[in-house]
């Protein structure tokens, strides 16, 4: 399982990676010591997804004929 | 008396003439097209005839930016203005205002039914073709234009519905004849430029002539050509244009296009909650399963240990040393017994208690035993010897035994 902190997830990635772990928990075949890193990580991942669900503020943009982009008020 | 006039002088007369004539400063004229020049000033210049005359017509940008259709070589429309004399070159044309197919809105819709069937028939509505939508699109393209309420509603949806994504607006003009290029430069830009994950279309609602860009053909194939899903949300519920049938999906408006493209904050809430309580479940579940994994370890561990390994041990010591001691003296009766026997069997065979009991043992002068008669001829010397004495004796007669009966 990579350990990419969440902050440099997208919410796709986390909410993907998330998945996953619960997939890995629902199989049932792990050691003690995984089952805990492996919840630790779901929490961890679940609550970024939280917090960006809760933070996140619409960002409207422009795209110009040259592929830059500027921020629409 | 004919007057003399100068040709500033007719030509001014003949103005003012057409100018005073109610008829012909608002009128609808209706002919073929042809000479077409669309300037790239964005104004017009073209000729409407029929068969018996022609009249030259010009309209200028401001006007051609709000018209439905171009004029187009052979084709029948109605065209509205006025009559005005370009007073220096001695000439009058009609200067158009607007410009309609010859059938008016009929027309329009018998163009919409006849492109909506070519571009069916070339597979460009097939189900297969369309493209499935990003589910976490976290930037969404945009085009239409951005002082319509369309663009508002949208931003509406998508901040109440998923503000994490960020929009990226790819402007153009959504009405007129110059609205369909600059839609499929929109386009073509997102699509350059890979600038998103998924494409809302759209524009509110209007008539059919305010809507028609969105059934120009170039559009249609734009949409068709966009690597990126396309979501169609023009006009009102009931509004089809062609862009909605080759779109990846149709929404019914703006703010429904928008719904479609994200899923909604409050979903994710509530599947993250879930999530949750999964992870919650699973840990208690592991737990419980590591605890009994534990307790019945320790149990055969206590059925193992050495204490009370030691502890049988030394029971099964204690039997052995019992059994053994047992043995010991059953073995030592068992030699004692044997003993006994031997002991008796002994004492019947010593000589001397054969002699107590009255037998005599024999022997020669030299001592030596005689045991048989057939070992002491006659005449032999013998020695006798009884429990009290010892008698020195000669053989007189022997009888001798056929066989070994004593």
């Amino acid at each position: 399982m990579t350990t990419t902190p969440p902050d440099e997830m997208t919410f796709e990635e986390a909410y993907a990676e998330l998945e996953e772990v619960i997939t890995q928990l629902e199989s049932g075949d792990l050691s003690l010591d995984a089952s805990v890193s492996l919840y630790e990580r779901g929490q961890q991942l679940s609550a970024y997804c939280q917090e960006l669900l809760d933070t996140a503020e619409l960002r409207v943009q422009r795209l110009h004929d040259n592929g830059t982009l500027s921020d629409e008020d | 008396m004919p007057s003399l006039l100068t040709v500033a002088e007719v030509n001014a007369t003949i103005r003012r003439l057409i100018d005073d004539a109610p008829v012909l400063q608002d009128l609808w004229v209706t002919g073929e097209v042809s000479n077409v020049t669309l300037a790239r000033s964005g104004h017009w210049y073209f000729t409407v005839k029929d068969a018996d005359a022609q009249l030259r017509c010009v309209m200028w940008r401001s006007d051609t930016q709000r018209q439905v259709i171009q004029p187009e070589e052979g084709e029948a429309i109605k065209v509205h203005g006025s009559i005005g004399v370009y007073e220096q070159r001695g000439e009058y044309q009609l200067y158009a205002d607007e410009i309609q197919p010859a059938g008016g809105v009929g027309d329009l819709y018998r163009r919409f039914e006849a492109l909506k069937q070519q571009l069916a028939d070339e597979g460009l509505f097939d189900a297969g073709r369309k493209q499935a939508l990003p589910p976490f699109p976290l930037r969404i393209g945009v085009v239409t234009s951005p002082n319509a309420a369309a663009f508002r509603d949208i931003q509406n949806v998508l901040a109440r519905r998923f503000p994490l994504a960020r929009v990226v607006l790819s402007p153009t003009l959504v009405q007129g004849t110059t609205a369909a290029p600059q839609i499929v430069e929109a386009l073509q830009r997102l699509n350059t430029h890979r600038a998103v994950d998924v494409i809302l279309l759209s524009r509110g609602g209007g008539s059919i002539e305010d809507l028609w860009c969105f059934n120009d053909e170039r559009v249609a194939r734009a949409v068709v050509a966009s690597e990126i899903p396309v979501i169609s949300g023009v006009g009102h519920e009931t509004d089809f244009t062609i862009v909605d049938f080759v779109a990846d999906v149709r929404a019914p408006t703006p703010s429904a296009a928008a719904e479609v493209a994200v899923p909604s904050r409050d979903d994710l809430r509530v599947a993250l909650q879930r999530i949750d309580e999964s992870l919650l479940r699973h840990a208690d579940d592991t737990l419980r399963g590591q605890r009994l994994a534990i307790d019945n370890a320790q149990q055969t561990l206590r059925r193992l240990s050495p204490e009370r390994t030691v502890q049988e041990m030394r029971q099964r010591v204690d039997e052995w040393q019992g059994r053994l001691v047992n043995a010991q003296a059953r073995h030592l009766a068992l030699l004692q017994e044997r003993l006994n026997v031997r002991v008796k069997a002994l004492e019947t065979a010593n000589p001397a208690a054969l002699l107590e009991r009255g037998y005599a043992m024999l022997s020669r002068e030299d001592g030596t035993p005689v045991l048989r008669a057939a070992d002491a001829p006659t005449g032999t010397d013998l020695r006798v010897r009884l429990r009290d004495g010892t008698l020195h004796t000669t053989v007189n007669e022997r009888d001798l035994h056929d066989d070994d009966t004593p």
